[in-house]
């Protein structure tokens, strides 16, 4: 202990320099007696010269083989270029892979057999202190602190403190409220989707996806599906993938006598031909499964099935909500068109999603 | 000892080299004091090597693809070699990952090589934690090492998560669009995070770039402060050693660090390299030519993700119909927050483990001395417990494929996995529990009685016995040498009064050491030995007669 630490009361420990209490630990003092590290047992390769040199040779022909896989893979980086024809990149990526593989095991595989083989082989002991420092360590590291806080008037200065505190808790809210702009405020953007452009006079139909092509509902056989987007949602939208993440529809035709309609949605359908959003009301994957015998909706990412004919209600898997509908009918001459956007937001659901659902939808 | 030092001439140029560096570095101490460190030898510690050498991998292969990637996410038609994706509109992230893939020599083997990394350093840092675990080797005076290896592993899966979503391809895409409708379903701010993350609606044209910044700078950065924090410590406290005869808590057996750590280390670098460069060689990984680019609409059956995010994709199948629920005007998605909540959760007891155990068997001693698992059955089967229910979550990520495979009901898989998720936990913490118990019996039996080595030998009053085999001193300390803690009752503090945290603790000191099975004493060893020779005699007399 340093001259110091008598100054310092507080600093005495509780526990000696080597024991801390065992808690609930079973002290025994009928321990079995340590025996002691085992015997060394000697190697082949340190009582004969004939196994020394073999090892040597072998760590040596590990290295060579080493040089010869690194040799090989700048070789193969020229001799396998790549071009248009797919089989290149095999062969570049097999050849190279190989002799660079070679490159790296050569080295350490001869390494650890060098270690293994011919460094020593006896196992050391090296004594263990305690983490903590020693009694005077502690002591005089205290005594610092003390020191560091007396001359500063850290404790003793309580306004500069406590003032320190405040600056210090506010001083990081700038660098937060700076990224404000990352995105804009998401308002109602999650309430309308692509669909909503249409309007009494000039609705929009529905096309295929990818194509575009026009949909005639006397072409939508039953038991067929279709995967939609609105008309005039195309690639070259700077939108498209925005729009489409909403808009995107599932059209299925089934047996109009199979559907069980609810009294407010008699009429979006068309002849036994239903649409509904393709976002699943979980966490938004394309539901792009359908069982045509059981007229089942699934998605593929967490298993959420809906059932078609009962207004798409969940009946397995982690969604809450059926998938919104579009209400959907025909034009004069044939075509599938939306009546209006859907009638509540789609997709994943988020905290206010239910409300303003009023304002919603753009009929009547 | 380096007498020599000064003159530095007539050695050569690598003791030049070496005085050279000494007189402006002083790098004789740092030698002086790491070089001949003793470091233990088990095959269990290569598992956190494996974590650091596939680390140092994913940044040298990381390097070479940040060179050729193009993180933005304009839209371009795209002009490569790759036949069927010609003409197709995709963003200029997802067409530089092709070019990569096919116009760079080597292109598609360092895409391999990273991925194929990134893998392994989840799985060996997963690997090297329940190593820790179940030895017991978070003991103090590593508890804090295991908080900073635990957000290592953490750190880990977003470096992992962040890179998957870089491609931009279809898979990508999807998992991106899952993580958006998960934040969406967060109460109040979900909509306002999304749109920040994103930068608008989702998927806008700034997600890649910004995981990749968080995945080439801040995440990677993060994660080498934290190695270095956690290798530090690893120096400071030195490494932990199995028990066996002349390992004490106060000393440290092995070999030195210069020259055999060094050569053995060194080299295994190489060969944990070599094996992830022969797997990339040979074994394609996420080939995102498949599928396209991302587009909202289309998904493929069977979509899964990385492995080490299947178990909170699990979770998220887990969910039983029908939680979302409305708070007056207001979705409360519980689907999606209870598998948060449970994940979450799961994580922070494997966080905070060392020191609820700590505080049960308020054990103030420095442990260097490594358990054999079954000498804490409790801890062993808690940590079962932990494995099993880690591996239901993860194998609920797979529903849908076990159900096709296997020709089963998807909905029958998903209620075994429900029902498994709590069940199979607690049968896995009483079978271990009873195992771990009846391995320390046998090896009780051991001890006491030797082996038995399969020689029947007949005593002259017609008893047959079998001779047993005594243990050498070496083999048999390794059996006897272990903690052993025991149950206490609450006790009133210095007020009079049984706290509840008296009371919590003592039925957990209970819970964790009421069946337990002592270590075997001196003197239950010198009676067992004499009794043993006792009957040798008398065998070997009748092998006489």
């Amino acid at each position: 202990m340093s001259d110091n630490s008598k100054d310092l009361a507080t600093v005495t420990s509780p526990y000696s320099d080597h024991e801390y209490p065992a808690g609930l630990a079973n002290v025994s003092d009928d321990k079995v007696t340590d025996p002691g590290i085992e015997p060394h047992r000697v190697r082949m390769t340190d009582k004969s010269k004939k196994h020394e040199k073999a090892a040597v040779r072998q760590v040596a022909a590990l290295f060579f083989l080493s040089m010869f896989g690194s040799a090989f893979a700048l070789y193969a980086y020229f001799a396998f270029p790549i071009d248009a024809n797919l089989d290149t990149v095999r062969n570049n990526t097999l050849f190279l892979g190989l002799g660079i593989t070679l490159g790296l095991f050569g080295i350490g595989i001869g390494a650890v057999h060098w270690a293994k083989t011919l460094m020593p082989d006896a196992e050391v002991s090296e004594e263990r202190h305690l983490t903590r420092g020693s009694e005077a360590k502690r002591a005089a590291a205290i005594e610092i602190l003390a020191l560091a806080n007396q001359e500063s008037g850290f404790t003793r200065r309580k306004l500069i403190r406590r003032s320190l505190y405040g600056a210090l808790a506010l001083f990081p809210l700038p660098g937060i409220i700076i990224f404000g702009d990352l995105g804009p405020n998401p308002a109602n953007s999650l309430r309308h989707t692509f669909w909503a452009n249409g309007t009494k006079s000039k609705p929009l139909r529905l096309t295929k996806d990818p194509d575009g092509a026009l949909i005639k509902a006397s072409d939508v056989t039953e038991g067929s599906v279709y995967h939609v987007i609105p008309e005039g949602l195309t690639e070259d939208n700077p939108r498209y993938l925005e729009e489409k993440s909403k808009a995107a529809v599932l059209l299925v035709r089934v047996d109009p006598k199979d559907l069980n309609e609810a009294a407010d949605r008699k009429g979006w359908s068309y002849d036994g031909i239903v649409a509904y959003s393709k976002i699943c009301t979980h966490v938004g994957c394309p539901v792009a499964l359908y069982e045509q015998e059981t007229h089942h909706l699934l998605c593929p990412c967490h298993q959420s099935t809906f059932d078609l004919n009962n207004g798409c209600k969940v009946i397995f898997g982690p969604a809450t909500r059926p998938l919104p509908q579009l209400p959907i009918t025909v034009d004069k001459d044939g075509y599938l068109i939306a009546q209006s956007d859907f009638h509540e937001p789609v997709g994943p659901s988020f905290w206010d999603r239910a409300a303003k659902t009023n304002s919603n939808g753009i009929e009547g | 000892m380096t007498t020599t030092a000064p003159s530095r001439q007539k050695n050569g140029f690598l003791a030049g080299t070496a005085n050279y560096v000494d007189e402006r570095v002083g790098v004789a101490g740092i030698l002086k004091e790491f070089g001949r460190k003793i470091f233990p030898d088990h095959w269990s510690f290569m598992l956190g090597e494996v974590a650091l050498y596939s680390f140092l991998v994913l940044l040298l292969s990381g390097t070479f693809l940040t060179f050729f990637f193009q993180p933005a996410m304009t839209m371009v038609h795209y002009d490569g070699v790759y036949a069927p994706l010609k003409g197709a509109q995709m963003s200029v992230a997802y067409a530089s990952s092709l070019d990569i893939t096919f116009q760079v020599r080597g292109g598609l083997l360092m895409r391999q090589v990273h991925h194929w990394a990134a893998l392994l350093f989840v799985a060996a840092a997963g690997l090297h934690m329940l190593r820790v675990f179940f030895t017991g080797a978070f003991r103090k005076p590593r508890e804090l090492n295991w908080v900073v290896g635990f957000v290592l592993f953490v750190l880990g899966m977003a470096a992992g998560f962040t890179g998957y979503s870089l491609p931009d391809d279809l898979l990508s895409g999807n998992g991106l669009r899952i993580i958006d409708g998960m934040i969406k379903g967060v109460p109040f701010i979900g909509p306002w995070i999304s749109s920040l993350l994103f930068g608008g609606e989702f998927p806008g044209d700034n997600i890649v770039a910004r995981l990749y910044s968080l995945h080439i700078m801040l995440i990677p950065a993060l994660i080498l402060v934290f190695l270095a924090v956690h290798l530090f410590m690893l120096v400071i406290h030195k490494h932990t050693h199995y028990s066996g005869p002349g390992r004490k808590d106060t000393n440290v057996v092995g070999y030195p660090l210069m020259p055999v750590y060094v050569a053995k280390a060194g080299g295994f670098f190489f060969i944990v390299f070599g094996v992830i460069m022969l797997v990339a060689t040979f074994f394609t990984i996420n080939p995102i030519w498949n599928y396209g680019g991302y587009d909202p609409s289309p998904v493929s059956a069977g979509t899964q993700p990385d492995w080490y995010i299947g178990f909170l994709d699990g979770l998220l199948r887990l969910a039983p119909t029908g939680l979302e629920v409305m708070v007056g005007d207001n979705t409360l998605s519980m689907n999606i927050l209870w598998p948060m909540i449970i994940g979450i959760g799961f994580l922070l007891v494997v966080a905070i483990y060392p020191f609820i155990e700590n505080w049960v068997t308020g054990d103030k001693r420095e442990h260097h001395v490594l358990d054999r698992p079954r000498n804490a059955p409790t801890r062993t089967a808690i940590g079962a417990a932990g494995v099993t229910m880690y591996a239901v979550m993860w194998a609920a990520a797979s529903t849908d494929l076990i159900a096709t495979n296997f020709r089963m009901s998807l909905n029958q898989v998903l209620q075994t996995m429900q029902i498994s998720l709590f069940v199979l936990p607690i049968a896995a913490f009483i079978i271990t529990k009873r195992v771990a118990l009846s391995l320390q019996r046998k090896d009780r039996e051991i001890v006491l009685h030797g082996r038995e080595s399969g020689r029947i030998v007949r005593l002259p009053h017609g008893e047959y016995i079998e001779v047993h085999e005594q243990l050498d001193e070496f083999d048999r300390y390794k059996l006897v040498d272990f903690k052993d803690y025991k149950p206490t009752l609450a006790r009133p503090n210095a007020a009079g009064k049984i706290t509840l945290g008296a009371r919590i603790r003592s039925g957990l000191s209970k819970f964790y050491f009421e069946d337990r099975i002592a270590p075997v004493t001196q003197t239950e060893l010198n009676e067992a030995i004499h009794h043993a020779h006792e009957l040798h005699d008398e065998v070997q007399k009748a092998i006489e007669n």
